[in-house]
């Protein structure tokens, strides 16, 4: 039981949670006879489905997919402040000697533009203390694709009252089939 | 009353099959998961090469703007392209003309053509978005052009920079607000955004380079390397995204809340 409540409900409530909203989404999507509300259903299911994205992008104990300013390599073309490096999320501390060594390379040689394969090698960021930047990036453009078209959706449902006098699914299906298309 | 219960019978068995499939999928919170750090044996993560490399290849300490603009910049352009699209259909949709001049939308209909005059019961929503629309405004603008170094970016600043206008146009009258951002300017806003997209991936390729591929704008930029190019270049391309969903957003909230008349809102 004890191993039920730590694999099932601790380490995939977030799958519960996705899975519970999108349900109650695609219920309303069903079930609901006036467009508004089948459009609230359809608005909660991709809640869920961000909800989702968002969810497999995290990583305990990471941080936001944003470096921080004072720790990128080539802000330390000096290398002296070790202090702002050691309180970020880059690897090993042992790394700063050879990195400040390769910065000291590609200030010497500016001009030659290879100093991009200096920084791979010297910026030893630690992936697993950052969050998967990927799903934020889907889910950011999906939230305001989302938005433009649900604005379509409901400039159809206002056209379709504005035709037929009402939002309901039945009292539509019963005038599409009396022939009273005119509205 | 047999829908309900079918679509709940549906609703149940689906869930369950759902929850039952995710029961091999990764713990939350695991930064071995698949999509964070690939699969043993397969290729290599490139979530992976996004939180290491692609601060050497643009940089923009933010990676979700760098994956957003750079990397996945086709993706981004068209999803704008789908915002306007979105806009135009909602004008084919829903706009009418009923009158011949009705295209130049006039506020004489309605008295209280500012934020506190005539209608008194207003005085205090008029004054309280008076005083914060510039706020928001301003913090819109500091969002777009922010949004390499701190959480934001084109989508965001854009989505405030729209929601300004529509607060405006709750606050007082949809008249007023198109008197300050008309139907010719929202829709030639959210082109224009669009064409300064295109106009840099159209730029890269002049240059000799391929759409969309910055480093090239070097020539023209004159930055120090390809990667400060790719840097400014998606600040342009961010302006461009902010410029299409401003105006599409108020394209939405106008036509929506008049019927497509464009006559007086809420």
């Amino acid at each position: 039981m004890a191993d039920f409540f730590q694999n099932t409900l601790h380490d995939h409530f977030n799958y519960w949670v996705y899975v519970i909203l999108m349900m109650i989404g695609l219920w309303a999507v069903i079930a609901k006879n006036n467009f508004i509300k089948k459009l609230i259903g359809l608005s909660i299911f991709q809640t869920a489905i961000i909800l989702f994205y968002v969810s497999i992008g995290v990583k305990v104990d990471a941080s936001i997919p944003i470096l921080h300013h004072h720790e990128e390599p080539a802000a330390h073309a000096e290398g002296h402040d070790k202090g702002h490096k050691a309180d970020y999320a880059v690897g090993e501390k042992d790394d700063s000697a050879p990195a400040a060594h390769d910065n000291h390379d590609s200030h010497e040689s500016q001009e030659s533009h290879g100093d991009h394969d200096h920084h791979a090698d010297a910026h030893a960021v630690n992936p697993d203390l950052i969050a998967n930047p990927l799903p934020h990036v889907l889910m950011l453009t999906a939230i305001v694709v989302g938005v433009a078209t649900l604005g379509v959706a409901l400039a159809l449902s206002q056209r379709i009252y504005k035709e037929f006098g009402t939002l309901e699914e039945s009292e539509l299906l019963e005038q599409l089939k009396g022939g009273n298309v005119d509205g | 009353m047999i829908t309900k219960v079918l679509a709940t019978v549906a609703v149940v068995i689906t869930g369950a099959l759902l929850l039952y499939g995710t029961a091999d999928f990764p713990a939350f919170g695991d930064p071995n998961s698949p999509a964070s750090a690939g699969v043993e044996g397969g290729a290599p993560s490139i979530s992976k090469y996004f939180i290491t490399e692609s601060y050497g290849d643009t940089k923009v300490p933010n990676l979700v703007t760098s994956v957003l603009a750079d990397y996945r910049g086709y993706d981004t352009m068209f999803e704008t392209v789908v915002v306007l699209a979105a806009g135009m259909a909602i004008f084919a949709i829903l706009r009418v003309f009923r009158e011949e001049d009705d295209l130049v939308p006039n506020a004489s209909h309605s008295e209280g053509n500012s934020f506190t005059d005539g209608d008194h019961s207003r005085i205090i929503v008029g004054t309280t978005v008076r005083l914060v629309v510039p706020v928001i405004q301003l913090f819109a603008l500091y969002v777009i052009a922010h949004g390499h170094h701190s959480p934001g970016g084109g989508f965001q600043g854009g989505v405030i920079l729209g929601a300004s206008f529509i607060i405006i146009a709750l606050a007082t009258d949809l008249g007023y607000a198109l008197n300050r951002f008309s139907e010719k300017s929202y829709f030639n806003l959210a082109a224009i955004g669009i064409l300064i997209y295109a106009g840099f991936g159209v730029l890269c390729q002049v240059l000799g380079s391929n759409f969309l591929d910055y480093g090239v704008l070097q020539k023209v930029l004159f930055t120090d390397g390809p990667e400060m190019a790719r840097s400014h270049s998606m600040l342009g391309v961010e302006v461009g995204v902010a410029f299409t969903v401003t105006g599409i957003m108020f394209a939405i909230y106008a036509n929506l809340s008049s019927r497509g008349t464009l006559k007086s809102g809420l």
